[in-house]
């Protein structure tokens, strides 16, 4: 009977208007309202794009005055870091957050999707719903607990172990970071295989395969744009981990030339040392020089996945 | 039975799909049991030996026996007001991501803006933090600074899961909105964001507990130190949350029971983490049990 003046269609709602004019003004209210949060839905996401520009700003006009001072090669070639005696080579932090990098690719990797594979192929429903969830809490325990775990309970085992004196270093980092990065990879490649459609699994065991076989023949190369993208999170969560890592690695600026040698990653150098620069010197811009290039790193790894993924998008 | 038998490679094929089968059910296992080792671990020690007047006591910088009490009450404050920053803007964002952005190039600019915002080292946020708030405005590290810098951190995954929140409620109900005549905005707010409510504070509650837990931003922002009183509200004190603390602890405290301490603040800290990503779902899950009813 009654019809709400806002559910009529706009012809009706005009000559209502003209009628009425405290309906009229609802009306308006309405459009307002309407107009007024499209503009500050708008505004959000312009603001989330502001944060970007300002961190891409600060962190690259102080980064780029190390340039002032230092040549590009001594910076990145160089491997003398002893800001003391005025050497700022980072180059033996690139080459140790690489070597890290890779190390908890390794560990991480085959484990993580091994996971996945048994997820979404192998394990039976009740135990895929149980597992899951699990994962998760993993994701929810903060890395400054992980790096204390890793200092009080994984170094002494390392020391028992191999007899090192010390244990702190690369292996500690990357064992502490694999377990870190496993759920983000094997969600993602969980997802990946799961989407696999079911036909192609069925053609292959018409064809007589084992299961083996069809994960390894069929899913997994049918996945692999998944998973790639699920290794190159992992691989921008363990690169710019810091808590976690400077906890285990040891802390000293010198390369990693063994599993157990005390050493320092780009994150890790960063955070020993900001606090307690003078903010107008060399050694302060090379610290954001540092935080520039990680940055540059990370936006080159997300630019590379949706590389990825439009050209999925294209041959599907 | 069948006329079909087996031959070399047939057996060898099934030989090592059984054997890969007992593999992975072997990594799966494997992996669950470092899990729950790991949660035994941090809560075995910590948990047995806190008491409530630890949780509310103030810290001793020599004698054992020290509290969390400021550092506890820190770190709720800063996620609190992070929260408070980050939330409208962040599912502002969301909203516009899935509701409003027409498929063009501007709308992927602000996809990658997003994206790259959410791969963005929690490190370097705390430096911005630092470059905006200790040199720029000069007011030093303060809890309001760590909170804005820890709020800069939640804002690009606050949008991404409420846009996957509003991306998954179902056009139809759009449409039926539409059909009676809702302006756009009349539509997100009666049936869009209720439909989606349930995914938005979940996700927001895992991203409360990631704040709680982080520490590279706040160890920059908000300092190493407190006011050293409980109940400070103050925007512009020093605001050392229980996650720098637990750092603070074991790299430069001297108290002789700081290995204690840094049991039990991990214990603690782990619990609440665990606690946002549950019950703040609790009374959903009730909610929705009576919706399907």
């Amino acid at each position: 009977m009654s019809t709400p003046v806002h559910e009529l269609t706009k012809q009706q709602s005009i000559l209502v208007n003209s009628t009425t004019t405290s309906k009229f003004n609802r009306m308006a209210r309405v459009r307002l309202t309407n107009r007024l949060f499209k503009g500050y839905f708008l505004f959000s996401i312009l603001a989330l794009c502001f944060v970007l520009a300002l961190v891409i700003i600060f962190i690259g006009k102080t980064g780029f005055l190390t340039f002032n001072t230092l040549s590009f090669s001594e910076f990145f070639l160089s491997m003398n870091w002893a800001p003391e005696e005025d050497h700022f080579g980072a180059g033996l932090f690139i080459i140790n957050t690489m070597i890290l990098t890779g190390l908890t690719l390794l560990i991480s990797v085959p484990i993580s999707i091994a996971i996945a594979v048994f997820n979404a192929e192998i394990a039976p429903n009740w135990f895929k719903s149980f597992i899951r969830p699990v994962l998760d809490l993993l994701v929810g325990i903060p890395s400054i607990v992980y790096g204390y775990l890793g200092m009080t309970v994984l170094i002494p085992f390392i020391r028992d172990l191999t007899g090192e004196s010390l244990g702190d270093g690369m292996l500690a980092a990357a064992l502490v970071l694999s377990l870190m990065i496993l759920p983000t990879i094997s969600r993602i490649s969980d997802d990946a295989i799961t989407a696999v459609p079911k036909k192609y699994r069925e053609a292959a065991y018409a064809l007589g395969s084992t299961r083996l076989q069809v994960i390894f023949k069929i899913v997994i190369p049918a996945a692999s744009r998944g998973i790639v993208t699920a290794i190159i999170l992992g691989m921008t969560r363990a690169i710019g981990e810091t808590m976690a890592v400077v906890m285990v690695i040891g802390n000293t600026a010198q390369l990693a030339t063994t599993l157990f040698t005390p050493s320092s990653v780009l994150t890790s150098n960063i955070v020993m040392q900001i606090s307690n620069v003078e903010f107008d010197s060399t050694w302060n811009y090379a610290l954001h020089m540092m935080a520039f290039l990680l940055l540059a790193i990370s936006v080159l790894l997300i630019l590379i996945i949706r590389f990825l993924r439009a050209k999925g998008v294209k041959e599907a | 039975m069948s006329s079909f038998s087996a031959t070399k490679r047939n057996t060898r094929a099934r030989f090592f799909d059984r054997t890969a089968t007992a593999l992975f059910w072997g990594i799966g296992i494997l992996i669950l049991l470092v899990i729950f080792w790991l949660l035994y671990t941090i809560m075995h020690k910590g948990l047995p030996n806190i008491t409530p007047q630890f949780l509310v006591k103030l810290p001793e910088e020599i004698d054992a026996g020290g509290g969390i009490g400021p550092m506890l009450f820190n770190s709720f404050y800063v996620l609190f007001l992070s929260l408070i920053f980050s939330v409208p803007i962040g599912i502002g964002a969301g909203i516009y991501m899935a509701e409003y952005a027409p498929a063009n190039k501007f709308t992927e600019i602000l996809r990658i803006c997003v994206e790259a915002l959410s791969s963005v080292p929690s490190i370097v946020f705390g430096m911005l933090g630092l470059a905006i708030f200790a040199e720029y405005f000069g007011i030093g590290l303060t809890i309001l600074g760590g909170s804005i810098s820890l709020a800069f951190l939640n804002l690009p995954m606050l949008t991404r899961v409420t846009e996957e929140a509003i991306h998954a409620v179902p056009a139809d109900l759009r449409n039926a909105s539409y059909a009676l005549g809702t302006t756009k905005f009349q539509c997100i707010r009666t049936v869009v964001l209720p439909v989606a409510l349930n995914a938005i504070v979940t996700g927001v509650c895992l991203v409360a507990g990631r704040a709680f837990g982080e520490s590279a931003v706040i160890i920059l922002t908000a300092g190493l130190s407190t006011s050293g009183e409980m109940w400070d509200f103050s925007l512009f004190a020093p605001g050392e949350t229980l996650a720098v603390h637990l750092w603070y602890v074991q790299s430069e405290a001297i108290v002789e029971d700081a290995r204690q301490i840094a049991d039990k603040a991990a214990a603690v800290l782990v619990f609440v983490v665990l606690f946002i990503n549950m019950v703040f779902r609790i009374p959903l899950w009730f909610n929705n049990r009576k919706l399907k009813r």
